[in-house]
């Protein structure tokens, strides 16, 4: 083993066991797939629910992709990120549900709309950087949660996999089946629009007990 | 393309989400960068927006529901005929395993720090109007204890003394008839109550019943 090859397993262990998993399962492993899809339970939900915006429709394709993944785990190549792979079979998936039941409606022509006009941001009061510990409040989980479901889905949707699934602009686009183009246009409108969201939620006191300085806002 | 020299909000505003995933060459890098110290509401744009991208990409904004990965299993396991992972492993045993140990442990000790033995009956709580050093007799067969020639001693041909004490200590319960005197309002009670469901089991039709009846049905029943 080359000493570059060797510093990244120490570096990434966790990579290391995830190949193994993966050929375990190929190999007939069948027990270690739970293993395997454990880390990912979470983001195989949220894109789903990002998608179809109903929990037992989101756990039932969440369910299936899971699923696909398994049927499919021979065609998993080493080289692709297994994250991306079982995201982009749960987002298919979905869309294809949403597609199904006629959700999607006229999605170039809103392509086109969105390239046409501009979001401007609304609030411009002084921030503060909101500390991380503030998601231990589920009220705050849950007020955050409620702002991303007012977005329109093409929003929603590539902000939950861009910021939320950490996936990068071009694997988003791919997932989607949209441009990167698109993809960054609607990321910084639902980046913009959460702003403002969020900071009308902080005039309403949702933040009111995190440690900011009196009269300053965190947007 | 942006002129670098003079950039205006709006020129700001389009690429501040491009500047957050670093998608923007240097030069438009830099007169953002010149923008944003100028320009209090700008920075206040990047600011927010930046909080934005940092909370919603924290794990703990992704909830799963209740139960998920237990019927995610379960789905797999009848569709695809996956083995459960629960019980998969030697390492999955070690949950219960320990929790059984816990339990198992922690009434080791409790009964090992209280002196109580477990208890025969449902009477078998020590009470405190016994005297310790009363001469009681116990027998085969029987969760009670009695005062000496009760006519409710099951089986006298086995029938033995010691004190009360030693009697709730080895989890015998005081006789309702002959001991009643010592016992308390509660086991009284609770008594009555065993009593009266066991005799509405029994006759159902029956509605009206005494105490005395009911003290009947207690002792009866030992």
């Amino acid at each position: 083993m080359s000493e570059q090859v060797m510093a990244l397993n120490t570096l990434q262990p966790g990579h290391t066991r995830e190949q193994e998993l993966i050929s375990g399962v190929q190999r007939g492993q069948h027990e270690l797939f739970y293993e395997l899809i454990r880390p990912y339970e979470r983001r195989v939900y949220a894109a789903a629910f990002a998608i179809l915006r109903n929990e037992h429709d989101a756990e039932d394709a969440a369910q299936e992709a899971m699923l696909k993944a398994f049927t499919n785990i021979a065609k998993f190549r080493a080289e692709a990120r297994f994250s991306t792979w079982l995201i982009q079979i749960t987002v298919n998936e979905a869309l294809m549900r949403r597609r199904r039941e006629r959700i999607v409606q006229m999605e170039a022509i809103d392509d086109r709309r969105e390239e046409e006009s501009d979001y401007a941001p609304r609030d411009f009061a002084d921030w503060r950087e909101i500390p991380s510990e503030a998601l231990e409040r589920k009220e705050v989980r849950q007020r955050l949660a409620e702002a991303l479901a007012t977005l329109d889905h093409k929003y929603r949707e590539v902000f939950v996999l861009r910021d939320m699934e950490h996936l990068n602009i071009q694997e988003t686009a791919e997932a989607l089946g949209i441009s990167v183009a698109s993809v960054k246009t609607r990321l910084l409108r639902a980046r913009l629009m959460l702003r403002d969201l969020l900071a009308a939620g902080w005039e309403q006191g949702w933040f009111s007990r995190l440690p900011f300085e009196k009269g300053s806002k965190p947007w | 393309m942006v002129n670098h020299e003079a950039l205006k909000c709006e020129q700001v505003w389009r690429e501040v989400s491009n500047y957050l995933d670093e998608e923007v060459e240097p030069g438009l890098r830099s007169a953002m960068d010149e923008h944003f110290r100028a320009c209090p509401r700008c920075a206040s744009v990047l600011a927010g927006t930046r909080n934005v991208a940092r909370l919603y990409g924290d794990d703990r904004m992704l909830e799963l529901p209740l139960g998920f990965s237990r019927r995610l299993e379960k789905r797999l396991a009848k569709d695809a005929g996956v083995k459960g992972r629960a019980w998969s492993s030697w390492s999955a045993w070690m949950v219960p395993i320990a929790a059984m140990a816990l339990i198992v442990g922690g009434y080791k000790l409790t009964t090992a720090f209280t002196f109580r033995p477990p208890a025969k009956s449902i009477l078998a709580v020590p009470s405190s109007n016994i005297p310790a050093g009363l001469k009681v007799v116990v027998s085969n067969g029987s969760r009670l204890f009695h005062a000496p020639g009760c006519p409710l001693i099951h089986d006298k041909e086995s029938e033995r003394s010691l004190t009360a004490k030693e009697a709730i200590d080895q989890g015998y319960a005081p006789c309702s008839r002959c001991l009643r005197q010592y016992l308390k309002a509660e086991l009284r009670r609770r008594a009555r109550s065993q009593a009266i469901e066991a005799a509405d089991a029994a006759m159902p039709n029956q509605e009206d019943r005494g105490e005395d009846e009911a003290e009947e049905l207690i002792t009866a029943r030992h």
